[in-house]
C-alpha cells in the first residue's frame, strides 16, 4: 500500500478527528478539577452500616448547612467522593464532627482542599509548560535535521514536528472533554502530566521516520528523484520499528491500565489514546505533510 | 576476544544481583542495615501542606533570610510531633512565597496544623495618645521594625514579690538594638505588645534596656505563661502564615495503590519481555536480559539516592521499562536490514548499533526534556513521576546499549547464531 499516493485519505481522517476533539472540548467543556478551580474533594468510607448518599447529603445541606456541595458514589470500594468549595482546617473538623454524629464512624481516605488562587496559579503553569514542550521539541528536531535541505528545508521538519504534536495532544484532551462529560472525569494536574508524557513519546516515532528519510535523501544521488516515492519507501523501510518500539509501550500501559492503582486509571487511558495517536500521526500525518510541503 | 565481554557481563549480573537483594523490602533491610525505601506521602499517608507567606513588611533584602527563618522555626515545630523525616521547602512562585510542609504518616494532621498555624507572631508598636473628629481621646498604635523575627527565645519566670508567673524574652543582636532605641525614644511611656495582632500588654517603659531582654508580665495563668514560653522557644514566625493548599491521603488508600501497581509492573515487565523474546528471539532474549538488569540497576539508583517513590513515581518508572527496549527494538531492527545487505553476523550488529545511534539519541533527548519540562511544573507528589521518568531514561540507554552489545558481544559469533 502506498501511504504517500492516498496520503489525503490519511490526513483527511486526521482532520476529522482534529475536528471532533475541537467539537468535543467546546460543546462538552474541560471539567476542571479542584486542582485548577480550588475547592475540596474529600474522600470517605463508613464503617458502619450502609449509608446512602442522599443521607450524607442531607447532613451536609441540612445540618451542616453548605450551599454548594456534589456527593458521589463509588461502588467499588463503598466510599463517597464528596466536593464543597475550598474549606479552612477548622471547618473540615467540624464536618468531621457532625458526619460521625449523625452517620456513624468514618474513614478518611484522602481531604484535599486548594484556594482558587493557586489553582489558576496552576492553570497557567500548565499552559506554560505545554507550550515549552511544544517548542522545545519541535525546535531540537529542526536543530537535528539542520543538515537536511533539499527538498525541504530544516525548519520545515521542525514546523510538522510542532503541527503533528499538536494533533497527538488535542484528540487525547478532546476524549478527556467527553470523558468529563459522561464519566464525570476531572482534569487536574495528573491529565497535564499525561499530555505532556504524549508529546514527549510521539515524537519518537516520528523521529524514526525522518531519520530514515535523512539517510535516504544521503544516498540519493540523481538530480530529479521523486521525493515522495523517497518517503514512501522510508515509512516502509521503518514501520515496523515504529509499530514496535510503541507496541512495547502499549504492553505497559495496558497492563497499568488492568492491574494498576484505580487511582491512576484515566491518566493511563490518556496516556495510551495519546501513543496509539502519535503512532498514527507519525507515520500517516508527518510524512505525507512533509510531501505536500515539498512540492509547493 | 569474546571472553573479555563475558566477564564483563558477569560483572553486570553479579552488580544487579546485589542490586537485587539492595532492593528488596524490608527483611533484607533489616538484616544488612540498609536504609529502607523512602515512600512518598501518597503511598504511607501523609500530608502535603502548601503555605502562603505574608512579606509585605519585609524589605526585598531580607526576603531570603526571613524565608529561610521561617523554614527554621516550622521545622523545629513539626519536629515537636514526633514526625518521622518531617519536610519543610521554600518555594516562590511569582511573587508569592510559600512555605511547603510534608507530613508523613501523621496521625493527626488537624491538630498539627493547628499547632503549624498557631506560632505566634509578635509585633510591638509605639502609643500615642489621640484625639480624633468626634473629640473623643484614644490610643493610636505606630507599628514599628521590631518584631517576632527577632526573638531567640523565652523562659518563665516567676515574679519574686508576687509569685505570678512572666514571661522573659531574649532578642537577638539586631533585635536588641532596635529595642534599646524603642525603649530610649519611649521613656515613661508605654509600648504596646501585641500576638497574632491582638494586644497583650502595654507596660510602661521605666529605662532604657540595652540588654535585648524584655519582661513581660501582663495577668497570665501559669498554663498560657507556660504556653506562651513554649511556642516562643520553638520559635516565634517572622511573617505571618495561612494554609492555602492541603492534601491528605490515609494510610490505607496508600497500602492498597501500592501493591496493585507494583504487580501492574510485574506484568508490564514480563509483557514486554515476552514479547521481545517471541519477535526477535535469541536476540530479544538477551534485551530481556537487559531489562531485567536494567529493573535492578535503576531501583538500586532510586534506593541509594534516597528518592521518595510516590505513586506518581512508580508509574514513571514503569512507563520508563515500556521505552527501555525501544533502542533494542531499534537496533534489531537495524541489523536485520544490514545482513539483507549481505554483511555478516558480528559486523551487522556493530553497524546496527552504530547506525541506530542517532534516532536513539534524538528520541530519548526529546523524552528527557518533557521530564525536565515536567519537573519544574510539578510539585508535591506528582513530582516523582518527572524524576524517575528522567533517570529511568538515561539508565535505560545504559542498559539498552552497553549492556546488550556486551551480552551479543559474548555470544554473537560462537558459531550457534551466526547464520541468522
Amino acid at each position: 500500500m502506498n501511504i504517500i499516493k492516498h496520503k489525503y485519505i490519511f490526513l483527511s481522517f486526521s482532520a476529522l478527528l482534529i475536528v471532533a476533539a475541537i467539537v468535543s472540548i467546546s460543546f462538552f467543556d474541560l471539567k476542571q478539577g479542584i486542582d485548577f478551580t480550588g475547592g475540596t474533594l474529600w474522600q470517605i468510607r463508613f464503617l458502619g452500616d450502609q449509608v446512602s448518599d442522599d443521607r450524607v447529603g442531607e447532613v451536609l445541606g441540612k445540618d451542616l448547612k453548605i450551599n454548594e456541595f456534589a456527593v458521589n458514589t463509588n461502588i467499588s470500594d463503598n466510599s463517597f467522593l464528596v466536593r464543597l468549595k475550598e474549606v479552612q482546617e477548622a471547618e473540615h473538623q467540624e464536618y468531621l464532627k457532625m458526619l460521625k454524629e449523625k452517620l456513624g464512624d468514618l474513614e478518611e481516605l484522602s481531604f484535599e482542599s486548594m484556594g482558587a488562587a493557586v489553582g489558576q496559579e496552576l492553570r497557567g503553569k500548565a499552559i506554560w509548560a505545554f507550550v515549552l514542550v511544544l517548542l522545545t521539541i519541535s525546535l531540537y528536531i529542526a536543530f537535528a535535521f539542520r543538515k537536511v535541505s533539499r527538498p525541504v528545508s530544516s525548519w520545515k521538519y521542525g514546523l510538522i514536528t510542532l503541527l503533528t504534536l499538536f494533533h497527538d495532544a488535542l484528540i487525547p484532551v478532546g476524549l478527556l472533554a467527553y470523558l468529563g462529560y459522561a464519566q464525570g472525569v476531572e482534569v487536574g494536574v495528573n491529565f497535564v502530566v499525561a499530555i505532556l508524557v504524549v508529546m514527549g513519546f510521539s515524537v519518537h516515532d516520528t523521529i524514526v521516520v525522518f531519520d530514515r528519510i535523512r539517510e535516504n535523501l544521503k544516498l540519493e544521488r540523481s538530480a530529479n528523484f521523486n521525493f515522495a516515492d523517497l518517503v514512501d519507501k522510508s515509512i516502509k523501510q521503518t514501520f515496523a520499528r515504529s509499530i514496535n518500539t510503541s507496541l512495547t509501550l502499549v504492553l505497559v500501559l495496558l497492563a497499568l491500565y488492568f492491574w494498576g492503582a484505580a487511582a491512576l486509571s484515566y491518566f493511563t487511558l490518556i496516556i495510551l489514546a495519546g501513543v496509539l495517536v502519535g503512532t498514527y500521526s507519525s507515520i500517516f500525518v508527518a510524512s505525507p505533510m512533509l510531501v505536500m510541503w515539498a512540492k509547493k | 576476544m569474546r571472553r573479555k565481554y563475558i566477564l564483563l557481563l558477569i560483572f553486570i549480573i553479579v552488580i544487579s544481583a546485589l542490586g537485587a537483594i539492595f532492593i528488596y523490602p524490608k527483611t533484607f533491610d533489616e538484616r544488612y542495615g540498609f536504609r529502607s525505601w523512602r515512600l512518598g506521602l501518597d503511598l504511607v499517608g501523609g500530608s502535603h501542606l502548601v503555605y502562603q507567606v505574608d512579606l509585605s513588611n519585609v524589605a526585598d533584602t531580607d526576603r531570603g533570610s526571613v524565608m529561610n527563618g521561617l523554614r527554621d522555626v516550622i521545622e523545629k515545630r513539626v519536629n515537636l510531633f514526633g514526625v518521622s523525616e518531617p519536610q519543610v521547602f521554600v518555594s516562590q512562585a511569582g511573587g508569592n512565597h510559600r512555605l511547603i510542609i510534608e507530613l508523613a504518616g501523621v496521625k493527626d494532621i488537624s491538630t498539627a496544623i493547628k499547632e503549624i498555624g498557631s506560632t505566634p507572631f509578635l509585633t510591638f508598636a509605639e502609643v500615642e495618645e489621640m484625639t480624633n473628629e468626634k473629640n473623643e481621646r484614644g490610643l493610636q498604635f505606630n507599628p514599628t521594625d521590631l518584631n517576632g523575627r527577632y526573638v531567640t527565645g523565652a523562659q518563665l519566670i516567676f515574679d519574686s514579690i508576687t509569685g505570678k508567673p512572666q514571661v522573659n524574652i531574649a532578642f537577638n543582636d539586631e533585635g536588641a538594638k532596635i529595642f534599646e532605641q524603642l525603649t530610649l525614644k519611649n521613656l515613661k511611656k508605654p509600648i504596646a505588645i501585641f500576638l497574632d495582632n491582638q494586644l497583650i500588654e502595654m507596660p510602661i517603659v521605666q529605662e532604657k534596656i540595652s540588654g535585648g531582654r524584655a519582661q513581660i508580665t501582663g495577668g497570665f495563668s501559669l498554663q498560657e505563661a507556660r504556653q506562651l514560653v513554649e511556642r516562643f522557644n520553638a520559635g516565634a514566625l517572622p511573617a505571618p502564615i495561612q494554609l492555602i493548599s492541603q492534601q491528605t491521603i490515609g494510610a490505607s488508600l496508600g497500602a492498597d495503590s501500592l501493591k496493585k501497581t507494583i504487580i501492574a509492573g510485574l506484568i508490564g515487565a514480563l509483557l514486554v519481555m515476552f514479547f521481545m523474546v517471541l519477535y526477535y528471539q535469541f536476540y530479544g532474549l538477551a534485551a530481556s536480559l537487559a531489562l531485567i538488569i536494567y529493573v535492578f540497576l535503576t531501583l538500586s539508583v532510586f534506593k541509594l539516592m534516597g528518592i521518595t517513590m510516590t505513586l506518581a513515581g512508580i508509574a514513571g518508572f514503569i512507563l520508563s521499562i515500556g521505552m527501555a527496549v525501544d533502542a533494542n527494538v531499534l537496533i534489531f531492527e537495524r541489523r536485520k536490514e544490514e545482513i539483507r545487505k549481505g554483511l555478516s553476523g558480528l559486523v551487522a550488529l556493530e553497524e546496527a548499533f552504530s547506525r541506530a545511534w542517532p534516532s536513539i539519541r534524538d528520541s530519548n533527548i526529546t523524552t528527557m526534556i518533557t521530564s525536565v519540562v515536567l519537573y519544574y511544573f510539578t510539585t508535591g507528589f506528582v513530582r516523582g513521576f518527572a524524576l524517575t521518568l528522567l533517570l529511568g531514561v538515561i539508565l535505560s540507554m545504559f542498559s539498552a546499549i552497553t549492556v546488550t552489545r556486551t551480552i551479543l558481544r559474548g555470544f554473537v559469533g560462537t558459531g550457534i547464531r551466526n547464520k541468522e
